[in-house]
């Protein structure tokens, strides 16, 4: 047990690729928390996929022993945040449990929106910030110009700034003394009712739901009787441990400390992230604030593309949930694309990361929608509804208006894109708001913009536009009311529901015009002539026609042809795609996947 | 000739009639479109014999042939030889309705030679005393001399590879003839006293344009053949058309080619030309009858190089490399290179599924049914596609039965 005076808890906020993770291995090689013959990179990022993308999805806690120049021996307890602002409430809870934070950029790049947004996060916190320029060693690093701009954002010196190569070990040691010296120890009261904060959880196959805690007051034992408040659930500790980084079994965690919970509970809804576990006993009047319910913020379809697949894909989504509370998903039937789910996601990151899980760890084949935001729309009635999918919106008649949810967006890129970016910004309805020069060459733009606007291609044209220099960060704003419609595509005069779509009335037409020139390609000529269409209610906004096919016939059959013209028809009726009917025509299954690729 | 001297006018009962001896056939001979024929066809037995030689290779042909200058090409005789070896190897009579002299180019075999086959075919098999004896021809090789051999050897039935009388067209084609040369062939056919003179067309060759096949129609039926072929250019697999399409060349537009068969399918008709399979068109009495009998499941023996044949049941082909068949044959072997025993559903659904090239249509049968009640039958009788009369099931437009035939392939045993 360690006095809390001698315990620093932080964590590292980085952006994708700043080197966080290796920056971890070498804190944790250098105070022998991991030889170097077991040094595995990057061993905080359990997933292969975290590997590949860089970026951490569940947060983890290490403790780490370090004895100081001064001879104290602290304990250190390096906890992993999410790297990405669709988990802003995550890191937002991971951030809770730090009184500190070390934050990294790259030397050659310089200051990222997403580092940004998660250092004001920390700031708005409380946490004391070690701004730290990493990757000192690379031929085009610039650590002036980094700390200059940590300095600026962060209202510091450019002094103050440490300097680091997480490869080659320079300015570790520094760094380490910089965390004992500049961060303050936990406070807490240890005398007071056990209040510890649950900042992640993960559901372990053999062991249930594991969730983070540190101890914020009091203490905890193994076989204490407690009660996570927000469920309400009262259930034994039956193990308290810790990482270093392997697990270590402890008999109790005590204020200030990070750790480890099992309880055997299998479900994740019970324990969730942000909910304060307190002795049931003796309970906490107060639990610890800030907690939230996850609420997703964008929506698509999912379909398995053989629909044979939709029991594996319910299979695969509820084991995905096990480990991921902020999932939702309901069982939703396309005309178009048969038996799916309509999944709903913290950010676009979260959804291409469970829509890349779901392919790759499940080895399903899937047809991903237009992703759409939840709208609310307002009834003559007085009622409000929340509208998820294009077919949730109630008919004209009945509606008075439709409010969508608008983000705050934060752009940094090279001064000379400013304009472009502007363009970029204006054309998806954003508002300007303040722009700030980080330096002379780089620029921090905010913008208010509608999210269903960045939701598509936004990111993409950002970086095509700014030759990847650009970086982006956004948070939720609220909801307002726009000038909404639901575009619909007809097939043969039949609505399809996979290609509608809630647009702005000014983009309803290009959109419309787009998507009927798309699948007038996409689709081959049928039996007869096939009107494609865009509609707004009853109004055709656009039109194209697949002519009927005309000719389907060898010219010639003479006798001996027979049988290599029965098998040549034998292969072409193989080789026929797996069509899908709509309204009496048919689809090619790629035809949808191409057309949903629509890029507006 | 122009696009106007050749009339198609009907309304003013002012169109040519047919004059010739050739087109005023007689009047009480089946239409090449009746049923009634269709299922007569399917009890006549044909002999087939092929000739792989050609003066050149046609860019689009993929058939087992062997121009003048490939291997072998100047092998006719001791090819001849073989042919006369391999049909007397039948084990015994097989009297036949119809010969079909086809390729490559038959005329590039000489008269006498020809003769020396029809000989071995009447005293192997047995020839019919009403047969249909036929000839392919190319104009270039056709002169009254050969035509009046020809004929004298008992051919009674010639078709003329014309392919277009636009010479632009014809360059394209890498045929060797002109239209003059054309023109001049099937008159002195007609004039030899051929029963059926017949001119085979090619249509939708990037090169054409819809006046020139306008012209070439006119120009061909101005000639008052008694039967018509007329095909749509098709890329084959690994033929110098197909490489310079892959190249960049433009290829066959399937609705030039659709407008070209409308075009050729009313002008035919207006000239007393009943169309009686996809890309066939006769007066009465003028069908095809090999062909007709192909159709109908009919049996038929193969002799040559890549013939294919069908018999008992059974079809099989024939080597379609010319040395190694001639070395087949020198070792006193048959040259089959595989065959092929349909079941009896197999069988039911070849007939139906070949049947609907027909314009008199099939009898449904085992599978007819299934397909008519399945779903891709009832959209496609829906479509107008596909007809149900007299008790047959037709293809409406006759362009898109290879469409109607993927769909019956659907039908399974288990439907029947």
């Amino acid at each position: 047990m360690t006095a809390p005076s001698l315990i620093r808890n932080f964590s590292i906020i980085a952006h994708i690729d700043h080197g966080k993770s290796t920056l971890a291995d070498r804190l944790l090689e250098r105070t022998g928390a991991i030889s170097e013959r077991d040094m595995r990179e990057q061993v905080l990022d359990d997933m292969d996929l975290e590997r590949e993308r860089g970026i951490t999805i569940k947060a983890n806690a290490v403790r780490i022993d370090y004895t100081a120049e001064s001879g104290d021996s602290y304990q250190l307890n390096l906890i992993d945040t999410p790297g990405h602002v669709d988990f802003s409430y995550e890191v937002s809870r991971s951030l809770e449990a730090c009184e500190g934070a070390v934050l990294v950029v790259d030397a050659s790049q310089g200051v990222e929106a997403q580092t940004l947004a998660n250092a004001y996060l920390a700031i708005e916190e409380g946490l004391e910030i070690i701004p730290v320029v990493n990757k000192i060693d690379l031929p085009a690093a610039d650590p002036d110009r980094a700390a200059e701009e940590l300095a600026k954002v962060l209202g510091g010196t450019a002094e103050e700034v440490i300097r680091v190569s997480a490869k080659t070990g320079a300015g570790i040691n520094e760094l380490l003394e910089a965390i004992v010296d500049r961060l303050p120890p936990p406070g807490g009261d240890e005398q007071a009712p056990l209040r510890a904060l649950v900042f992640d959880s993960f559901y372990d196959t053999f062991r249930g739901v594991v969730s983070s805690v540190r101890i914020v007051d009091g203490r905890m034992s193994r076989r204490d009787r407690v009660r996570f408040m927000a469920t309400s659930l009262d259930v034994e500790a039956t193990e308290l441990g810790i990482r270093r980084p392997a697990l270590e079994v402890v008999e109790g965690l005590t204020t200030g400390e990070v750790g480890y919970l099992i309880t055997g509970v299998k479900e994740i809804d019970l324990i969730r992230v942000g909910d304060t576990v307190t002795h049931t006993a003796t309970p906490t009047g107060q639990a610890l604030p800030g907690y939230l319910e996850p609420k997703p913020m964008v929506f698509s379809g999912l379909f398995p593309t053989d629909g044979d697949e939709f029991e594996r894909l319910r299979e695969a989504l509820d084991k995905l949930r096990l480990n991921d509370s902020s999932l939702v998903f309901q069982a939703e039937t396309s005309r178009a694309l048969g038996f799916g789910f309509r999944v709903g996601f913290l950010g676009l990151l979260h959804m291409e990361i469970v829509r890349e899980r779901l392919e790759r760890e499940y080895d399903l084949d899937l047809v991903a929608t237009a992703p759409s935001v939840a709208y609310v729309a307002n009834l003559a009635s007085g009622e409000q509804v929340a509208v998820r999918s294009p077919q949730d919106l109630p008919d004209a008649g009945s509606l008075i208006s439709i409010e969508e949810p608008y983000v705050k967006v934060m752009i940094i890129t090279p001064s000379e894109y400013i304009g472009s970016v502007m363009d970029l910004v204006q054309q998806r309805r954003g508002e300007m708001g303040e722009m700030m020069y980080l330096s002379p060459e780089r620029a921090e733009l905010h913008y208010r913009i509608p999210l269903a606007e960045i939701v598509f291609d936004f990111f993409d044209q950002l970086k095509t536009r700014t030759r990847g220099y650009a970086s982006l960060d956004y948070e939720p704003d609220d909801y307002q009311v726009s000038d909404l419609v639901r575009v619909n595509i007809l097939l043969n005069g039949t609505p399809v529901d996979a290609f509608s779509t809630i647009v702005h009335r000014d983009k309803a037409y290009p959109y419309g015009k787009a998507m009927v020139g798309r699948l007038r390609e996409l689709i081959p000529r049928q039996l007869f002539d096939v009107p494609i269409q865009a509609a707004i209610g009853t109004r055709i906004i656009s039109r194209e026609t697949i002519k009927a096919q005309r000719k389907d016939v060898t010219a010639k059959c003479y006798g001996g042809d027979i049988t290599r013209k029965r098998k040549l028809l034998e292969r072409q009726k193989e080789g026929k795609r797996r069509m899908k009917m709509v309204g009496q025509v048919e689809v090619p299954q790629e035809a949808f996947v191409a057309a949903l690729k629509l890029e507006t | 000739m122009s696009d106007t001297d050749y009339g198609l006018r009907t309304t003013d009962g002012g169109a040519k009639r047919p004059s010739h001896v050739l087109r005023t056939t007689d009047e009480t001979a089946e239409p090449p479109d009746s049923p009634a024929l269709a299922e007569t066809a399917s009890s006549w037995r044909s002999a087939y014999v092929h000739i792989p030689f050609c003066a050149r290779r046609c860019p689009y042909c993929d058939f087992a042939v062997v121009a003048a200058d490939e291997p072998g090409g100047s092998e006719i005789e001791r090819y001849v030889d073989a042919l006369v070896a391999e049909i007397g190897m039948e084990p015994g009579p097989f009297p036949v309705d119809a010969v079909n002299l086809g390729g490559g180019t038959p005329t590039r075999v000489a008269s006498l030679h020809l003769g020396r086959i029809l000989d071995e075919i009447d005293a192997r098999l047995g020839i019919a005393d009403n047969a249909e004896i036929s000839i392919e021809a190319n104009p270039e090789d056709w002169t009254d001399n050969r035509a009046r051999e020809l004929r004298s050897m008992g051919f009674n039935r010639v078709s003329f590879g014309v392919q277009s009388l636009d010479p632009l067209v014809l360059h394209a084609l890498g045929r060797a003839h002109s239209p003059e040369e054309a023109t001049s062939a099937v008159v002195a056919a007609r004039s030899t006293g051929f029963n059926t003179v017949s001119v085979d067309l090619i249509y939708g060759t990037p090169e054409e344009s819809d006046a020139s096949w306008r012209r070439t129609v006119r120009g061909v039926l101005a000639l008052e053949p008694n039967h018509l072929s007329a095909y749509a250019l098709t890329v084959e697999g690994g033929t110098a058309l197909s490489r310079s399409i892959s190249a960049g060349a433009p290829a066959p537009d399937p609705d030039e080619q659709a407008d070209r068969f409308e075009f050729v399918d009313v002008a035919a008709g207006e000239a007393g030309l009943s169309r009686y399979e996809v890309s066939n068109w006769a007066g009465a009495g003028h069908a095809c009858r090999y062909n007709l009998s192909t159709w109908m499941m009919g049996e038929f023996a193969a002799f040559g190089t890549g013939a294919h044949d069908h018999r008992f049941g059974v079809r099989s082909r024939n080597i379609r490399r010319l040395d190694a068949y001639l070395a087949r044959i020198g070792a006193g072997e048959r040259a089959r290179s595989g065959s092929e025993r349909l079941d009896a559903f197999e069988s039911e659904r070849e007939r139906f599924m070949v049947g609907l090239r027909l314009a008199a249509g099939v009898e449904p049968g085992l599978v007819g049914g299934p397909f008519l009640a399945s779903e891709e039958g009832r959209r496609l009788v829906d479509a107008g596609i596909v007809g149900l009369g007299d008790g047959r099931v037709v293809v409406l437009r006759p362009l898109l039965t290879d469409l109607v035939a993927r769909s019956v392939l659907s039908v399974s045993p288990d439907d029947c």
